[in-house]
């Protein structure tokens, strides 16, 4: 065993665990920061190219409110970056609307929100939770990240080809997306989409297979499932969705392919073109949405559950408080996991499915508000009477429960199949969906990098910096995403290029023009962040080693873990990772919070009468290694 | 992958540090698991296709070509020797290791010919992949067959890597995990190509 620590800790090397991976062990720039086995720096390359696909997409959708909301103004300075997606009298060309709409559902749906929030924080929250010095795999972790930046690259040339990237919707129903003569966007570009999308499902199945064996095998001692922090329960159930959903997703994309360039006719059927036949019979494209859905909606959770983890993580800690209802929130996760597979349908209420098997996936959607509510519940009866410390990432987190639940009502008027006929495919869903899924899940990444930052750079972001943000974000994502309800209701098709034609949507244009303006401030906010985050890893103020007092595992390493993560043995685990404001704990020599490392032995006057059972049994199989000496 | 490193001790360290609540089965070898699970999803998202594609309409009637027949035959046979060169590493009998892995991969290249002249003989009774005498149903047949063999090629992948570590001894009753994760893939594409074969069988 040889250790090697410098002055403040933060450099510390193991050997004796990585002799046969790593012979060579100071690692030249290439393998430390590039092609790198380490998860903690996996993680900071998801989160990177993430936050930067996040700025793409987030442009992209100020560039088609500019055309929603201000359908008369003239574009022509985008030239220098939109090149000929202007036309001649300076306004946006309609298809390359239909592209931009397309990349930003796509990027934000897959790129940002699976990839950057699943592979940012699984990759670097689950080996220093679960204390395990990396990943079941690294070079399998590492292939993921990589497999993630060539679907990037594949995504990105896209948009420079000259019959646009794909323009049938992130959803790519055929026969939209499988006949360029039905778009052009629909050529080059969707093959493009679909190349760039089987590497993401490569690179999601790659990280998601890596997450759960970890989870599963490389548990510390004393660290069993009941102790879990619920951001690994999270991540945990995240992978498995994953891992059963975007199969499915591969052998639609599959049979699409197929269709598109060999000639089959899994999904197309009887469709003319120019008066003349095409040879494709008997294919079905209802199909295809079956097949889509089944991954569709899971990918919902997937994008969502991290989200919650990290927030009942953040909430927890900075309310002082246990989490209220460990157990209810493990089983409502697990609940919605389940549930998540068995509600596809309501996607295609109105593809003319029998009206009693709608009526069966109505059902089945409207429980899963059962278990969404019991989180929220449980969210704010562990706000309640708590010792509240308003930190930026606690503030997301508040932030995030309240779009979750004003997104998540609109969901039982979503999930009715009488009422969507009326709603679907309406400004009303593009609200719901962007208030508890966008907004929600882009709340819990933000909140997780404000909280885990100090732990990925060993700096501090700045705090005021970080309240602007929230408040400009806060307001701005309901001031954009709550008038969108009304011109829904109103019966505003979703994708569609202007609304200047007919009168009932002309009498919309002003509170259209308020959206826009108002996404044009929310999205300039983000700059803010992009300054802080950019600015606090080199200039940032040292952080501390635990700066918000919490109890999970990855705040006992030092201040910047080195490979490996513990410069000496893995911590053991003694205890949940909620014991916050525990009565008596200053008797014990602690403030607010006793880390999850500490023995109970350690804690003699905060602890419970269970608890002191639980020592007398671990004291009992120390004495004389008896498993069987029970009280 | 660095296949031959699970074999050596040393690389255990990682896990053994950890041992207490968690599964004692190598991270490895779960993760194989876990890969099989995601490959059964897709199978079941293409078979079940099928289904619906099959009970709508007027499905193509076609006959299941005698090459499956055949195929399904040898890939049985070939399991059944992947499974005795595994016994034999347990015996330290690698000279019988070498002998059942060879058999086994010559029996896996022997299959996926036999699939190709399946798919021929489907082409000679009139079933298409593609074009405008194809239908759905028959297409799914080379779908289902098609993919199936990649993982088989990638199957004869890993048996050559194994069969190689037999011969360079690195394959002993001590260290057979590889041999072991070998395995279990191939007796699974066994059974995936089995329920394939059932069910064309059952609904065509």
């Amino acid at each position: 065993m040889e250790l090697q620590t410098n002055v403040d800790g933060a450099d510390v090397h193991v050997h004796e665990h990585h002799h046969d991976e790593h012979e060579h062990h100071e690692d030249g720039f290439i393998r430390k920061y590039i092609f790198t086995e380490d998860h903690k720096t996996i993680a900071k390359q998801f989160l990177i190219l993430g936050l930067m696909w996040a700025f793409m997409g987030g442009a992209m959708s100020v560039i088609f409110r500019l055309q929603l909301g201000f359908p008369d103004f003239n574009l022509e300075w985008l030239r220098p970056i939109l090149g000929t997606w202007i036309n001649e009298t300076g306004k946006l060309e309609q298809e390359k609307y239909l592209a931009l709409v397309t990349m930003h559902g796509t990027i934000m749906v897959f790129f940002v929100l699976t990839a950057g929030l699943s592979g940012t924080f699984s990759n670097f929250l689950i080996p220093l939770q679960v204390g395990a010095r990396d990943m079941a795999s690294g070079f399998m972790n590492m292939l993921s990240f990589w497999f993630f930046f060539l679907a990037s690259v594949v995504m990105f040339t896209s948009l420079f080809l000259e019959t646009g990237p794909a323009s049938g919707g992130w959803v790519i129903y055929p026969p939209l997306s499988a006949l360029p003569e039905a778009v052009p966007g629909s050529g080059a570009g969707m093959t493009y989409w679909l190349i760039s999308m089987a590497l993401f499902i490569v690179s999601s199945l790659l990280g998601g297979i890596n997450y759960i064996t970890t989870v599963i095998n490389m548990r510390t001692k004393g660290l069993s499932f009941s102790r879990l922090p619920l951001t690994i329960w999270a991540f945990f159930l995240t992978a498995i969705i994953g891992l059963l959903s975007f199969p499915v997703l591969f052998a639609a994309a599959l049979l699409l392919i197929f269709d598109r360039s060999m000639g089959t006719s899994f999904f197309l059927s009887d469709i003319y073109i120019g008066g003349k036949p095409l040879h494709h019979q008997g294919g079905s494209a209802i199909l295809f949405q079956h097949l889509f859905w089944f991954l569709g909606h899971p990918e919902v959770y997937i994008v969502l559950l991290p989200a919650l983890g990290i927030t009942s993580e953040i909430i927890a800690t900075n309310a002082r408080k246990p989490i209220f209802g460990y157990r209810a929130m493990v089983g409502s996760m697990i609940g919605i996991g389940v549930l998540s597979f068995i509600v596809w349908a309501h996607h295609m209420f109105v593809t003319g499915m029998n009206p009693f098997l709608g009526t069966i996936f109505m059902l089945l959607t409207l429980i899963i508000a059962v278990p969404s509510a019991v989180k929220a519940f449980n969210y704010i009866t562990t706000l309640w009477k708590g010792n509240i410390i308003f930190t930026p990432a606690m503030m997301f987190s508040i932030g995030l429960v309240s779009l979750f639940i004003s997104g998540g009502v609109t969901g039982i008027v979503l999930g009715n199949n009488a009422l969507d006929i009326q709603l679907h495919d309406t400004y009303f869903v593009v609200a719901h969906f962007h208030l508890v899924m966008g907004s929600a899940s882009f709340f819990g990444m933000v909140a997780g990098v404000y909280h885990w930052f100090p732990k990925m750079f060993g700096r501090m972001m700045d705090d005021k910096l970080g309240y602007v943000h929230f408040w400009a974000t806060f307001i701005g994502v309901y001031l954009v995403f709550f008038p969108m309800h009304y011109i829904g209701i109103a019966g505003f098709p979703r994708r569609y290029y202007s609304f200047s034609t007919f009168d009932f949507t002309k009498s919309y244009a002003d509170l259209n023009m308020f959206i826009s303006v108002a996404a044009i401030v929310t999205f300039s906010a983000q700059g803010l962040f992009a300054f802080n985050f950019v600015y606090s890893i080199f200039r940032g103020r040292l952080a501390p080693q635990n700066p918000w007092g919490s109890n999970t595992l990855e705040w006992t390493t030092p201040r910047v873990p080195g490979h490996g993560n513990w410069p000496g043995a893995i911590p053991t685990v003694h205890r949940w990772p909620y014991d916050y404001s525990k009565p008596d704990s200053d008797k014990d020599g602690f403030s607010d919070f006793i880390p999850q490392n500490i023995p109970f032995s350690q804690t003699p006057h905060s602890n419970f009468e269970n608890e002191n059972e639980l020592i007398a049994k671990q004291e009992g199989k120390n004495a004389g290694g008896n498993q069987q000496h029970h009280h | 992958m660095k296949v031959d490193k699970l074999n050596s001790p040393v690389n255990n360290t990682l896990t053994q540090e950890n041992k207490g609540v968690a599964l004692s089965m190598h991270p490895r070898k779960f993760g194989l698991w876990l890969f099989i699970v995601s490959v059964c999803m897709m199978f079941a998202a293409l078979t079940s296709a099928y289904i619906v594609k099959f009970t709508e309409g007027q499905p193509l009637v076609y006959d299941i070509p005698i090459m499956f027949w055949v195929t399904s035959v040898v890939i049985l046979a070939s399991s059944l020797t992947m499974h005795l060169a595994y016994k034999s590493a347990h015996k330290d009998n690698i000279k019988n290791v070498k002998m059942f892995m060879t058999i086994t991969t010559i029996l896996g290249v022997v299959f996926l010919v036999g699939q190709w002249y399946a798919w021929i003989e489907l082409v000679q009774a009139g079933v298409f992949f593609a074009g405008s005498k194809s239908a759905p149903t028959g297409s799914f047949i080379y779908v289902f067959s098609g993919v199936h063999a990649i993982h088989i090629i990638s199957a004869v992948v890993f048996l050559l890597i194994t069969l190689r570590l037999a011969f360079n001894n690195k394959i002993s009753s001590q260290k057979t995990s590889v041999i072991e994760m070998c395995a279990t893939y191939w007796h699974f594409l066994d059974l995936l190509w089995i329920y394939l074969f059932v069910f064309l069988l059952l609904n065509h």
